[in-house]
């Protein structure tokens, strides 16, 4: 599709005109760190950033959401019955988000959008999504994006992508709605003829600027049970405080719980967040726990993420490299090299000393 | 779409305490709106979240039978939350139900063969549900011999002892309960651990006999030495797994065993699917 070139004079003009059709989200920089907020009546996206500090996932999955609400008072008709709660369809945009965190999206989407069950509520708030990428022209030091099946100038999950060639933006339609939000923003639709070397440009130089990498094509081939039983989870696992930090800015972790909450007489079934770091997470209601142990749940983060999902799916591991894990990990544990060690494993050079 | 977390309203008609201790009981529902029993089609083996409104949901299997018509059947063991709670509602109060989910035993590859189930405890519910299943008139010519071991501590803590004791009465299923050990003068079958009756009672492994096993964990450890000793092929002997849950539907992430998601992909595996997966349950 067509690349047309913003002046950046022109660039929040446009942003402006789509929040009578959008609601519209955005980094925004709260204190030190940016986060994706909602943007009111001349409140602009912040294109300064890096990357927040945590994902936009929390727009198509909060932290927090109501399912269903009941009353449990016995006068009243339908009373104990659950009723649905009416989601809200409105069109909705993020400006500016990361390629990685839009890609994320998709990965998930395999989770929750099967042919057996279509999860109504993460598919309808994804659904009314358009997203309006962000290319990475500076990667930071921990994304390694480019082997973890995604890259800075990666399309695939957004409807449009926008780049920034210094004086001007250049902005791609990659979507329908990615054409609609561009009509909605009414910028001059010059389509220089430069454009996609301009893009390509920028974009190999972004390719080359990410220094870290992941090897994973071995990972698939792996035994599961040897991979589960090797040697170096307890080790990997050490100093792990299972605070949960990492699962809970991943843009690709979606584990949840579901909890009645009552006010009075009335109430709410809620979807909240969980975490496979929690040992209350899969802990029986007999006592037993069948990853009762720190370096278990440690192990089902990993195994989760770069073999059951590769196995599960055949559509690579379940990380986009963007690196918050390990810029947030109070330990330092990186996934990098967990993800290597995993790949490399080879059971039979493994002799432990008996 | 579809809401698959939305259970279908229905009323309690029916509490027996099943165990002389009773944290055992049997509650027996039935549909509010008539149209959604259709919907809830199930075979024996499926499970289904019991939705106790204001305190949440748990995963119990189905105790009634596909053939039984106009209700549902689940035992529940008194355990923590929902479940004591549960155990306090009255005959006509209102909840829900959600599913039914999960696999179900392999009855497409049971048909035509010899059926033992090996049973233990208070898992016995979804084997009622197979019982009942094959032993219904049209069903029953579609299974060759079916052997049942059941056990429990005492004579007191059998589920379902008066549907035990017309199955006894039958020759088409042959019957072998016992009992850890009894003081009862009465008692009339066995005593002896679950495996130790395996060892005496079951059929010799063949190509066209499977297992059932469904019971506590230090049970399901002593039985399969037996049962490999008696040349059952691990393909052949089926199991239901119990993990925490709470979808139901494989979305939530905390039911998984390796790849398969209990709650989906399971609960029923076989020994040689288990053997292929981390022991995480
Ligand atoms: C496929 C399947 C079939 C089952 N069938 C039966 C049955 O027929 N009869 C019976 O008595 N019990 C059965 N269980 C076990 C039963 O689900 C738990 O005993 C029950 O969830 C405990 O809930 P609670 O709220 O009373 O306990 P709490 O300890 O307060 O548990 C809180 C929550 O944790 C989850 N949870 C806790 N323990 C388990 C567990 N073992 N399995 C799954 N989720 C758990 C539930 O969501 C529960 O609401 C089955 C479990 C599974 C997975
Ligand atoms: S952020 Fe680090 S310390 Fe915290 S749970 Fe994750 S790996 Fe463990
Ligand atoms: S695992 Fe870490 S690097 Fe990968 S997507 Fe999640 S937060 Fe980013
Ligand atoms: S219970 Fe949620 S994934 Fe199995």
């Amino acid at each position: 599709m067509k690349v047309i070139s913003i002046d950046k004079t022109e660039w929040a003009n446009g942003i402006e005109k789509t929040k009578s059709i959008y609601r519209l989200f955005g980094p925004v920089k709260e204190n030190t760190w940016h986060s994706f907020m909602p943007l009111g009546p001349g409140e602009q996206p912040d294109m300064a950033y890096g990357n927040s500090r945590l994902s936009p996932k929390f727009l198509v999955h909060p932290q927090t959401e109501p399912m269903f609400e009941y009353n449990l008072d016995e006068k009243q008709a339908d009373h104990h019955v659950l009723k649905e709660i009416p989601k809200d369809v409105s069109p909705k945009a993020i400006i500016g988000i990361r390629p990685c965190d839009a890609s994320a999206f998709l990965l998930v989407k395999r989770n929750f959008d099967t042919p057996t069950y279509k999860d109504p509520y993460w598919l309808t708030a994804y659904n009314s999504l358009t997203l309006i990428g962000y290319a990475c022209n500076q990667p930071c030091s921990t994304c390694f994006c480019t082997t973890a099946g995604c890259g800075p100038f990666h399309e695939e999950g957004l409807d449009a992508i926008l780049v920034d060639a210094g004086d001007r933006y250049l902005l791609k339609a990659l979507t329908e709605k990615g054409e609609a939000y561009i009509q909605s923003a009414g910028w001059a639709t010059s389509a220089p003829s430069d454009a996609d070397q301009s893009i390509e440009k920028l974009k190999s130089t972004a390719e080359k600027a990410i220094a870290s990498h992941v090897s994973t094509d071995k990972l698939r081939n792996q035994s599961t049970t040897q991979l589960y039983d090797a040697p170096f989870w307890e080790e990997i696992a050490f100093s792990c405080i299972n605070c949960g930090t990492c699962t809970y800015s991943c843009p690709t972790c979606w584990c949840f719980d579901i909890q009645d909450e009552n006010h009075g007489k009335c109430g709410v079934r809620m979807r909240n967040w969980d975490s496979c770091m929690y040992p209350l997470f899969s802990l029986h209601g007999t006592g037993h726990n069948p990853r009762g142990a720190k370096a278990h749940r440690v192990r089902q983060r990993f195994m989760h993420k770069l073999k059951y999902y590769v196995d599960k799916y055949d559509n690579g591991i379940q990380c986009v490299g963007c690196g918050r894990c390990i810029r947030l990990c109070p330990v330092n544990i990186d996934i990098r090299k967990v993800c290597n060690q995993m790949n490399s494993y080879d059971p039979a050079a493994c002799v432990c000393p008996v | 779409m579809q809401n698959p977390y939305l259970p279908y309203p229905v009323k309690i008609d029916e509490i027996i305490t099943e165990t002389e201790d009773k944290n055992l009981k049997t509650f027996k529902f039935v549909f509010i709106n008539p149209a959604d029993e259709q919907k809830f089609a199930y075979r024996a083996g499926q499970f289904a979240e019991l939705s106790v409104t204001g305190k949440g949901e748990i995963p119990i299997g189905i105790a009634s039978s596909p053939t039984e018509k106009g209700f549902v059947k689940f035992t529940v063991n008194k355990v923590g939350l929902v479940s004591s709670f549960l155990h306090n509602m009255k005959v006509g109060d209102v909840m829900g139900i959600r599913g039914p989910l999960g696999n179900s035993y392999p009855w497409d590859v049971l048909e035509g063969k010899n059926v033992v189930i090996i049973g233990g405890g208070f898992a016995f519910t979804t084997l009622r549900s197979s019982i009942i299943y094959m032993l219904d008139p049209v069903n029953r010519p579609k299974f060759r011999d079916i052997n049942v071991i059941y056990g429990a501590r005492t004579p007191g803590m059998l589920l379902y002892r008066d549907e035990l004791a017309a199955w006894e009465r039958r020759d088409d299923i042959h019957m072998h309960i016992t009992v850890d050990a009894t003081t009862d003068p009465d008692w009339k079958y066995n005593v002896g651990f679950v495996p130790t009756i395996t060892e005496k009672k079951a059929p010799q492994a063949d190509s066209d006999t499977y297992a059932i096993i469904c019971g506590p964990p230090i049970m399901i450890k002593f039985t399969q030495p037996v049962l490999d000793k008696m040349g059952y092929g691990h393909d052949h002997i089926i199991m239901s797994l119990e993990n925490r849950m709470k979808c139901g539907i494989g979305m939530c992430g905390r039911c998984n065993v390796g790849k398969e998601f209990v709650c989906k992909d399971g609960p029923v595996f076989t020994l040689a699917q288990l053997n292929t997966m981390p022991k995480e349950y």
